[in-house]
């Protein structure tokens, strides 16, 4: 269920260039199952900055009651967030959206999780539950740079591990796309998130397989009731039909909607 | 005596607090959080007669204090909203007004004598200021002729009582509340948002992908007040307030303004439960003010001017 709740702030820290990750402890934990679902968050109860900030849930924790968050901070509400400490409570919504399903593979099957920038977190907690499962996980992770970078040990530690960046300043010089030509990767599912050039390459190259991808758009509400966050429906001539990124998504089987 | 308890044409209201057209769907996302019966109204999404998917995205964006959006006016059209959300609110006990919207006179009257039918539809409101679709819209908005001309051919064919959205982009906005009361408006109400843009300094292109929206928000709270206090002194028909309320303070100053009732937007998306916080918090606030009845202090800012 959807729940609105004062959460506190566990710990805040920047683990890469302007990358910080939050956790936060409260009740609101008991309801969060999906990874790959978001939060939306309001940094405070002044009216400037006014908007939540969605912000994907990366991990959850059930015995410690904490869920962890990272997020790039950016703008005016990202920097303000930043700039809380440990003990300090921040309003939290959710937890929002339908995400990543993982009941399509069984012990042994092959995950391979791409994930480009602020849109690799969501994939932690998504890896933690597949390897529950038994699942075996790659993952392919793109960032700019090496400063730009993180989680190499945490995703290190639960399967292969591969790391592109634009700048060739760690792993392969390039895209993510580039890494899996030259592992020749196969696997059973495909799950990303990530910027939309990143997400549109893949479900060019990978039509025929089984694949789920997660986007990111600026919202409103959160809930479905602003209509900000839409997207067109793939392969519908009307061009009417739509689905919204905040509660039918953010994640989509690919091909399902145009990216 | 219920001391929140209105009656304005079309509308016996529990309380004068309803969420504002287009920031509230048809009411099935707040339904997760609360009772929809406790509102006093609800304000639908604009219902066009086609179903409309609306402007590209980005839609929003964020500014102090407020934000722009450019829907588009996405709605599932007159058969969509008759046949699924009308019937779906009915099983609330709550009057709702339809918002009426097109890009010519025959989409609005079509639109109004259908939805106007609908037995739980008590009031329109006739939207002649969206500033975000390309034809029509706010073009009803800003000539008076125009916005009288439409809404006397909207109440020839309504069955229930027609209040006219105002569009605050107008030079003078007591020349158009005339207008339209002239043309037999039951209700004003006010105001739609402000027209707007942000541009992205990493791109240097416009943030929206319509490239203007509508400005919200309790940036436009000011220039609400302003024009309800200019408008409710020449027209003798009620007016529903709107912009940037987010306190049961703002809803005071609303009434002094000389709102009958005030209709809540952006803020719904910040706390999806605003409306039954401000529903329960307003009782409170008029007993420490001394006032009786909300009605008593419709246009009290200047009843007690000394002219």
């Amino acid at each position: 269920m959807i729940r609105q709740e004062d959460m506190t702030i566990v710990s805040q820290k920047l683990i890469a260039s302007n990358i910080y990750e939050l956790t936060l402890k409260g009740d609101l934990v008991e309801e969060m199952e999906q990874p790959g679902q978001f939060v939306h968050i309001r940094v405070h109860q002044h009216v400037s900055p006014l908007l939540r900030r969605p912000i994907s849930i990366a991990a959850i924790r059930k015995d410690l009651q904490t869920v962890t968050l990272i997020y790039r901070a950016e703008g005016d509400g990202t920097s303000l967030l930043a700039k809380s400490r440990s003990g300090d409570k921040v309003n939290v919504m959710g937890p929002l959206g339908n995400g990543f399903p993982i009941d399509d593979l069984g012990k042994g099957q092959v995950a391979l999780l791409v994930g480009g920038g602020i849109g690799v977190p969501p994939l932690y907690e998504l890896s933690l539950q597949l390897r529950n499962k038994g699942v075996e996980v790659i993952h392919v992770l793109g960032f700019e740079s090496v400063e730009k970078s993180f989680y190499l040990d945490q995703f290190s530690e639960l399967g292969k591990t591969f790391v592109a960046t634009v700048d060739g300043s760690l792993g392969t010089k390039g895209f993510v796309t580039d890494v899996i030509e030259k592992e020749k990767i196969d696997f059973e599912c495909l799950y990303s998130c990530g910027p939309l050039p990143m997400l549109r390459a893949l479900e060019e190259r990978f039509a025929t397989k089984k694949g789920y991808i997660s986007l990111e758009q600026r919202m409103g509400c959160g809930i479905g009731a602003c209509l900000a966050c839409v997207c067109h429906v793939a392969n519908d001539p009307t061009m009417k039909k739509y689905q919204k990124v905040c509660s039918d998504g953010p994640v989509f089987r690919m091909g399902e909607v145009m990216i | 005596m219920n001391p929140l308890q209105i009656e304005l044409p079309g509308l016996s209201l529990k309380n004068p607090i309803m969420p504002a057209s287009g920031c509230f769907g048809f009411g099935r996302e707040y339904s997760q959080f609360y009772d929809l019966s406790m509102l006093g109204a609800i304000m639908i999404k604009a219902t066009t007669y086609e179903s409309r998917f609306g402007n590209a995205t980005p839609r929003v964006a964020e500014t102090p204090a407020g934000m722009l959006n450019a829907i588009g006016l996405q709605n599932p059209g007159l058969q969509g909203v008759l046949t699924n959300e009308l019937p779906w609110l009915e099983q609330f006990d709550v009057p709702i007004i339809a918002n009426v919207a097109g890009s010519q006179v025959e989409d609005y009257v079509e639109v109004a004598k259908e939805i106007s039918k609908a037995p739980n539809v008590k009031a329109l409101e006739l939207n002649i200021s969206c500033p975000n679709v390309k034809t029509g819209g706010i073009a009803f908005g800003t000539i008076p002729e125009v916005a009288r001309d439409l809404t006397k051919k909207v109440k020839d064919v309504s069955e229930v009582p027609v209040y006219v959205k105002l569009s605050p982009n107008v030079t003078n906005i007591v020349e158009m509340a005339k207008a339209v009361e002239d043309a037999g408006a039951d209700g004003l109400t006010m105001i739609n948002t402000l027209l707007g843009m942000r541009i992205d300094i990493r791109t240097g292109r416009p943030i929206l992908a319509n490239r203007t929206g509508g400005l919200s928000g309790p940036a436009i709270k000011p220039v609400a007040i302003r024009m309800i206090y200019e408008v409710s002194q020449q027209v003798n028909i009620p007016i529903i307030g709107m912009g940037g309320i987010q306190h049961v303070d703002d809803i005071i100053e609303y009434f002094y303004a000389g709102a009958s009732a005030v209709a809540i937007g952006t803020a719904n998306f910040v706390d999806p439960l605003i409306c039954p916080t401000l529903i329960k918090e307003l009782p409170e606030k008029l007993a420490e003010l001394k006032i009786d009845h909300i009605s008593e202090i419709v246009g009290r800012s200047w009843k007690s001017e000394v002219i």
